[in-house]
C-alpha cells in the first residue's frame, strides 16, 4: 500500500513540470511549429494551397529556386543589406552610446541628446519608409542640400537607380536600427566599474587604450548577443524594403523576404514561395543555433 | 392540471419547431464577400442590399468586406478550400486562376435559364467558354491635363496622336522647375503601371498584346508603343523617379502641378479637386498611332462579379447578381462609385451634373472598354515581369526590341 502510494507520488512528481509547461508547448506548438511544419510540407507539394489534392514534388521547387538567378542575387543583397546594416549600427550605436556616457557633454544637452538619437526607433517601419522617399525623392530635400552644397551636379534618383538603390535603403534601415544598440551598449557602459579607468588612469593609459582595453573588453558580451539578434532581424527585413522600391529598380534591391513575397502573393506559386522561406527558416535557425551555442557557452 | 399542461406544453414546442423549421428552409443566406463596401458612401451597399432582400423575400445576404488586398488573398485561399462565398466581387486579373481552380461557376446556363438580355451589359468576361464575371462598374483611364501648364507652355490643341503628345510633352516640361510633361509610375511594388500606363497606348489605337490567345509582345504595337516611352524618356519629359513610383505618387505630382499629363483612373476627379481645388485639368483620350481613326480602346479597371462553383444557393446567387446588373440599380451603384456603369442602359447621375465626368462619359460612349490582362494568368506577375524589362530599356541596359523579346519570353513561361 505504502509502496503503492509512493509510487504515485513520483509519477505526480514527474508529470507536474510537463503539466506547468503544456500551455506554452501548446501556444508554440500551434503559434510556431505548425505554421513552420506545414510551410515546410507545402514546399514538396505541387500548386501547395492552390488545390485541393496536390501532388509530391520532391525537391522540384528547391532546385527552381536554386536556378533562377534573381534568387542569387537575392541572397547577395540580403547578405549586403544585413552585414552593412549591423557594422553601422554596432559602430553608430557604440559612438552616440560613449557620447551619451560621456562626462565632458553638458548634463542638459545630454538629455535633449538622448531624446533625439532615441527618435528612430519610435517609428514604425512604414513610416520610416515614408519618411526617407520623400527625403531622397528626386526633388527631395537631400537633393536640394547636397546640390546647394556643391557635392551633387544634378539630382539623384537614389531609390530609383539601380546604382545606388540598395545603398539608399541600406542607408535608411541604419538610421531605423541603430538606437537599439545604443542603448544597451549604453546601459552595458554604466555598469563598468570605474575601478578600472581609475586603475589605467594611474598607470597612464591613454583614452583610446582604455577604450580598447577596458570597455570594447567589457561590452564583448552585448556587443555580440546584439549583433546575431540583429543580423537574424535584419535578415527578415521586409516592409522598408517592400515600401521604398518594392525589390527594384530591376532585381537591385531584391532580398530574400520581397524574393518570397513576390512568389506568394504575385506569381502565386505558393510551393515555390513555401522552398524560399524555408531557405531563409535555415539561415535563420543557423544563425539563432550560433547564438543559443554562444549564449551557453557564457 | 399537469396532466393538461403537457400536452398544451407539447404542442407549443411542437409549433414553434415548425415556425422556425419553415423559417430556415425559406431564409437563403447568401455570402457576398467583395472589397467595394468599403470604397463606397458608408451603408450605401448595404442599403443596395436591403432593397434586394425587399424585392426577393426569403433571401438574406451577408456582406463580407475587407480591403482590396485582404479580399484577393481571401478569394484565392477561398477558392483552393472551397469555401468561397457564394457570390464574389473580381477583378479581372484574378479570373484565370480562380477558372483554373474550377472555382467559379459558369453563368452562360443562368443566363439562358432566365432568358437573360446579354445585350444590356457591357462585357461578359469568358475563361474557356465560360462566362465568369460581369463588370459591374468600370473605372475608365483617360488623359488628364493641367490646363493652366498646357497654356504656359503654349500648347493650344490637346494632344491627339503620339507624336502630338511627345510634342505637348516636350513643351511642357522644364526641369530646372521641377516640371514635367508626363508621369510614368513603374513601382514594382504595384506593377499596374504596365496596364494603365503603358498599354493604354496600345489599346487606345484598337491595337493588341495578343495574338491567337498568346502574348504577341514582339509585335509592332508593343515594340511602337516601348520606342515611343522611351523617346518620351530620352526627351527628359517624364517626371523622376520611374522605376519607384507609385499611381498615388502620381495623382500626388499631377495635383501639385509637376506634371502635365497623366493617364489616371476617373475614380481620381473628386480626389484631385479635393487636393488641389483651384488645379484647371480637362480629360482627353489616350491619343493613338498617326492615322488611326478607328475606334479607342478605353483602359479600364473594373468591380467584376461571379458566382462560386461551389454555392449551394445558384439560382439566389443568381438573382443578386441580375439585380446589380439590372438598369437602375447599376446605374444607383456606379452613382455612388464615381464609376461607369456594367449595364449600357443605365447612365449615372453623375454625367449630367459634372462636366468632366460628363465629358469622360462621352469619351467612354465613342470608345469601347479594353484591358487585355483581363482573363490572363497571373495578371500581376506578367506585369512585374514587363515592368522590369521597361525599367532596364529606360536605364538604357536594352532596345525596345530586346525588352519586348525579353518580357515575350518571360510571359510564355506562364502560357
Amino acid at each position: 500500500m505504502i509502496r503503492q502510494k509512493r509510487s504515485h507520488h513520483r509519477l505526480k512528481r514527474a508529470v507536474a513540470p510537463y503539466l506547468y509547461l503544456s500551455p506554452s508547448l501548446l501556444i508554440i506548438g500551434l503559434l510556431m511549429l505548425l505554421p513552420m511544419v506545414t510551410v515546410i510540407g507545402y514546399s514538396f507539394q505541387n500548386s501547395a494551397v492552390l488545390r485541393r489534392d496536390p501532388s509530391f514534388a520532391g525537391l522540384k521547387h528547391y532546385q527552381a529556386i536554386f536556378n533562377d538567378p534573381v534568387f542569387w542575387a537575392s541572397l547577395w543583397h540580403t547578405l549586403y543589406f544585413t552585414c552593412m546594416s549591423v557594422v553601422f549600427h554596432m559602430t553608430i550605436g557604440m559612438v552616440f552610446a560613449l557620447m551619451l556616457n560621456s562626462d565632458r557633454i553638458n548634463p542638459t544637452l545630454r538629455n535633449i541628446l538622448r531624446v533625439l538619437y532615441i527618435l528612430p526607433w519610435l517609428f514604425t517601419a512604414v513610416i520610416i519608409a515614408v519618411i526617407w522617399r520623400l527625403l531622397l525623392e528626386p526633388n527631395g530635400v537631400v537633393n536640394s542640400v547636397l546640390m546647394q552644397m556643391g557635392i551633387i551636379g544634378s539630382k539623384v534618383e537614389w531609390f530609383s537607380s539601380p546604382e545606388t538603390a540598395l545603398h539608399a535603403v541600406t542607408f535608411a534601415n541604419i538610421w531605423a536600427g541603430y538606437p537599439l544598440f545604443m542603448v544597451s551598449l549604453l546601459a552595458g557602459l554604466q555598469g563598468i566599474p570605474k575601478d578600472f579607468y581609475e586603475a589605467a588612469d594611474i598607470d597612464g593609459a591613454k583614452a583610446y587604450q582604455k577604450l580598447i582595453f577596458i570597455t570594447i573588453p567589457q561590452l564583448m558580451p552585448i556587443i555580440i548577443s546584439i549583433s546575431l539578434l540583429d543580423f537574424i532581424w535584419t535578415m527578415q527585413v521586409f516592409p522598408l524594403i517592400w515600401i521604398t522600391t518594392g525589390g527594384g529598380p530591376i532585381y537591385s534591391t531584391e532580398v530574400l523576404s520581397t524574393y518570397t513575397y513576390k512568389l506568394a502573393f504575385s506569381s502565386y506559386n505558393l510551393s515555390q514561395a513555401s522552398a524560399s522561406a524555408v531557405v531563409i527558416l535555415l539561415i535563420s535557425l543557423g544563425l539563432t543555433l550560433f547564438y543559443i551555442r554562444y549564449q551557453k557557452a557564457r | 392540471m399537469t396532466f393538461r399542461i403537457r400536452p398544451a406544453m407539447l404542442k407549443m414546442a411542437a409549433a414553434a419547431w415548425l415556425l422556425g423549421a419553415t423559417g430556415a428552409m425559406a431564409d437563403t443566406t447568401l455570402e457576398f464577400t467583395q472589397w467595394w463596401e468599403p470604397e463606397l458612401p458608408a451603408g450605401s451597399l448595404r442599403k443596395i442590399m436591403d432593397e434586394f432582400e425587399a424585392a426577393n423575400p426569403g433571401i438574406k445576404v451577408t456582406l463580407v468586406s475587407g480591403p482590396y488586398a485582404t479580399t484577393r488573398d481571401q478569394i484565392s485561399v477561398g477558392a483552393a478550400t472551397g469555401t468561397l462565398s457564394d457570390v464574389v466581387g473580381l477583378d479581372g486579373a484574378w479570373v484565370n486562376n480562380l477558372n483554373a481552380q474550377n472555382a467559379l461557376a459558369d453563368m452562360n446556363p443562368m443566363m439562358d435559364a432566365s432568358k437573360f438580355d446579354k445585350s444590356q451589359v457591357a462585357d461578359i468576361i469568358k475563361v474557356d467558354g465560360k462566362a465568369v464575371m460581369f463588370p459591374v462598374a468600370s473605372f475608365v483611364y483617360p488623359v488628364f491635363v493641367n490646363m493652366d501648364l498646357a497654356a504656359k507652355a503654349g500648347v493650344t490643341k490637346l494632344p491627339s496622336t503620339r507624336t502630338e503628345f511627345l510634342d505637348a510633352a516636350k513643351k511642357m516640361t522644364q526641369a530646372d522647375k521641377n516640371q514635367y510633361g508626363w508621369v510614368l509610375p513603374l513601382s514594382l511594388q504595384t506593377p499596374s503601371g504596365v496596364q494603365n500606363d503603358m498599354m493604354s497606348w496600345v489599346w487606345a489605337s484598337g491595337q493588341s498584346m495578343m495574338a491567337n490567345g498568346k502574348p504577341d509582345l514582339e509585335g509592332k504595337p508593343v515594340v511602337d508603343m516601348l520606342s515611343f516611352v522611351k523617346s518620351l524618356n530620352d526627351a527628359g519629359t517624364i517626371s523622376p523617379g520611374i522605376a519607384t513610383k507609385t499611381e498615388q505618387e502620381k495623382v500626388e505630382e499631377f495635383v501639385n502641378d509637376r506634371v502635365g499629363m497623366m493617364i489616371d483612373s476617373l475614380a481620381h476627379v473628386n480626389l484631385i479637386r479635393k487636393r488641389n481645388p483651384k488645379l484647371n485639368f480637362d480629360l482627353i483620350p489616350v491619343p493613338v498611332v498617326e492615322n488611326y481613326n478607328g475606334k479607342r480602346g478605353l483602359p479600364y479597371a473594373s468591380w467584376g462579379i461571379g458566382i462560386s462553383a461551389a454555392s449551394k444557393h445558384q439560382e439566389e446567387a443568381w438573382k443578386l447578381v441580375q439585380y446589380l446588373m439590372s438598369e437602375k440599380v447599376n446605374a444607383k451603384l456606379v452613382s455612388l462609385a464615381n464609376a461607369f456603369p456594367g449595364n449600357v442602359n443605365a447612365k449615372p447621375d453623375f454625367v449630367t451634373s459634372d462636366k468632366a465626368f460628363g465629358k469622360a462619359f462621352e469619351i467612354f460612349k465613342t470608345g469601347y472598354l479594353a484591358n487585355e490582362f483581363t482573363g490572363l494568368p497571373v495578371a500581376e506577375d506578367l506585369m512585374t515581369q514587363f515592368d522590369v524589362q521597361a525599367q532596364k530599356m529606360l536605364a538604357g541596359e536594352q532596345s525596345p526590341e530586346q525588352a519586348a523579346a525579353n518580357a515575350q519570353k518571360g510571359w510564355m513561361a506562364k502560357f
